[in-house]
């Protein structure tokens, strides 16, 4: 029998509050909220009776919530697509070895020093569309205007593009019983555009990063060798540097998708939930039942359906994370 | 002379156009800076109309001074609450990276993930309780007669020594991965002959360890100093005294206030954004490699 020494046993007493404090905190926590959420707790005095499923099925038969889920799914797309796009298009152009890369690099990465809070007051006041009827307008409106441009109501606008059900492709979705995606419940909130710009702002610089260290990692003599074999440029991105920079997309869609599911501050800093829940999000869906409306069994069944997308995401990520670094 | 024409243009006019792009992308990313400072160099009448865009016409601090005014109380908060935090969630972060990178115990390799999925929950999923619990620990606080001038170490709700207490905590994730991933770098070599020199936990760490540290303590703790001055949720909701509020709970509130004064908006936003701007200014590298970090390399 192999002596357990003392040292053995130090190790373990040292990690063990940290593990305890997960274990209460995050784990203990999040079976605590589950069970607020399936209870009768309505008000400020804590009621833990068993209610069941109640508020999960008055809460997706809400329609403020199935607002903010069109919203979560439209932000979600629009700002991981914006993030690669600007992203990964900013660091192709870095690693063309131009001059000046540190000063770019750190002009692109700045935002993500700074709080949502100071981006979401910064952005409300930079697409504070003013009043378009008396003339008086303010924010970016004003530079649209001056040269000739379309004006818009940014974060302010109500206004939901979505199919119409007189239309040709409208009429034809009802005919097939699809007439439910002609709802503004499928269409895109107009409003929703300017935290996307926002948030886009400030987390871009990321994706470039991420991006830049991806390509440094690609040995120069693998695209050499197909330029050599008559690759155009062109082609040497698409067969050769996109495949390998898959891993780090992956990693981009898992960090930005878990922070745009849970986005709260920078909506609760520049628009909230905006006209007819234009800009409205779970997370603050949930800020505002629960501690502001006292409604805590309804917030915290919000609060776990938000969990579970995020777990959804993030979960096999970390599994496949450990499965291949115990491989290595 | 045609085909020397296209030499050039193939030669340097991509170059152009890349720097051209990189001007544009620039643009973008400046636009905010332009407006903040811009607009807090700008007396109240000038703030409000359509010249938003205009530079001032007579450069003031005048709303610098009258955001300071109403934000200083509010930075001494977010300090008190950002530097003991930091530094407390640091040196968790390297004692649990050394132990799990080490000290490896049966089950420590399926114990990090578990943990490190604290790092990507939504807040809103324990914040009920974490509410509950702070209460209660300011409930038994009061039945044990906690002497007034120690009352401020008690973790309890609506206090910055809770507030700071929860970043500690949900900071366990993020500091044990990037301790953890550094100590992995530490050639067990050098522990085994330190073992065998008849070192213990503690002179291995002290000794061996902790002096190869630095790096990773930079990026830990301008890490968690930017997170924590910058995170809000927590803030909102633990600090229902508006005296305890850290900065970032004060400017929401600042520009949520009746009269939009759009000049002390921007200043105040400014003054916020300024400690982590000036970490990110003259330690942007370990900032950087914290951020690449956060990502989870495998």
């Amino acid at each position: 029998m192999r002596r357990i020494s003392w040292d053995r046993i130090i190790s373990v007493l040292l990690i063990l509050p940290s593990i305890l404090a997960v274990a209460v905190f995050v784990y203990g926590f999040i079976a605590w909220s589950g069970w607020v959420s399936l209870s009768n707790w309505d008000g400020l005095r804590p009621d833990l009776s068993w209610a069941g499923f109640v508020n999960y099925a008055k809460l997706f038969a809400t329609p403020r919530f199935q607002i903010d889920l069109r919203n979560t799914i439209v932000f979600t797309v629009l700002f991981l697509g914006a993030c690669i796009v600007l992203g990964l298009g900013v660091a192709i152009l870095l690693d063309q070895g131009i001059r000046g890369e540190n000063f770019f690099r750190s002009l692109f990465l700045f935002p993500m020093a700074i709080s949502f809070i100071v981006t979401g007051v910064t952005w409300r006041w930079i697409l504070a569309p003013g009043d378009p009827a008396t003339g008086r307008l303010t924010g970016i409106n004003v530079l649209l205007n001056a040269v000739g441009l379309p004006l818009s109501q940014w974060y302010t606008d109500p206004t939901v593009i979505h199919i119409q059900p007189t239309g040709a492709v409208g009429q034809f979705l009802h005919r097939i019983g699809l007439g439910v995606l002609t709802t503004p419940n499928f269409g895109l909130p107009v409003a929703m555009i300017s935290i996307v710009i926002a948030a886009t702002w400030q987390m871009s610089g990321y994706v470039m990063a991420m991006y830049l260290a991806g390509l440094r990692g690609i040995p120069e003599e693998l695209r050499e060798a197909a330029r050599v074999d008559g690759a155009s440029e062109w082609e040497v991105y698409r067969h050769i540097v996109f495949p390998l920079l898959r891993p780090v997309t992956l990693s981009v869609v898992i960090v930005l998708g878990h922070i745009s599911l849970k986005i709260f501050d920078l909506v609760a800093a520049m628009s909230k939930k905006g006209p007819g829940f234009a800009t409205d999000v779970p997370a603050y869906f949930m800020f505002e039942t629960t501690f502001q409306g006292d409604h805590y069994s309804q917030g915290a069944s919000i609060a776990i359906f938000l969990l579970v997308t995020v777990s959804l995401l993030v979960v096999p990520y970390l599994v496949y994370s450990t499965r291949r670094e115990a491989e290595l | 002379m045609k085909a020397a024409w296209r030499n050039w243009l193939v030669r340097y006019g991509g170059r152009g156009g890349i720097y051209l792009a990189l001007l544009v992308a620039s643009a973008f990313y400046l636009l905010p800076v332009y407006v903040l400072v811009v607009t807090s160099l700008k007396p109240y009448a000038e703030a409000n109309l359509a010249g938003m865009w205009r530079l001032p016409s007579a450069p003031s601090l005048e709303s610098f001074l009258r955001a300071f005014e109403q934000l200083r109380p509010h930075f001494r908060n977010s300090f008190y609450l950002t530097i003991p935090a930091t530094l407390l969630s640091s040196l968790l972060g390297s004692v649990n990276g050394y132990v799990l990178s080490k000290w490896r115990f049966r089950g420590s390799e399926v114990l990090f993930p578990i943990m490190l999925f604290g790092m990507f929950i939504p807040y809103q999923s324990i914040l009920i309780p974490l509410v509950q619990v702070l209460q209660r620990v300011n409930a038994v606080a009061d039945a044990l007669h906690i002497p007034a001038a120690l009352r401020w170490l008690v973790p309890g709700y609506g206090s910055i020594t809770g507030l700071a207490f929860v970043h500690i905590v949900y900071g366990i994730p993020i500091t044990t991965l990037i301790f953890r991933n550094y100590y992995a770098t530490v050639p067990n070599e050098l522990v085994e002959a330190a073992k065998i020199d008849g070192a213990n936990i503690f002179k291995v760490y002290r000794w061996v360890l902790f002096p190869l540290s630095m790096p990773a303590f930079a990026v830990v703790m301008i890490w968690q100093f930017t997170s924590i001055w910058n995170e809000f949720l927590f803030a909102v909701i633990l600090t229902q005294n508006p005296a305890i509020r850290p900065v970032t709970v004060a400017l929401y509130n600042l520009a949520g206030s009746y009269i939009v004064e759009w000049n002390v908006q921007m200043a105040g936003a400014l003054l916020a954004a300024m400690p982590t701007l000036l970490v990110y200014i003259f330690l942007g590298r370990f900032f950087m490699r914290g951020l690449l970090a956060g990502a989870l390399k495998g």
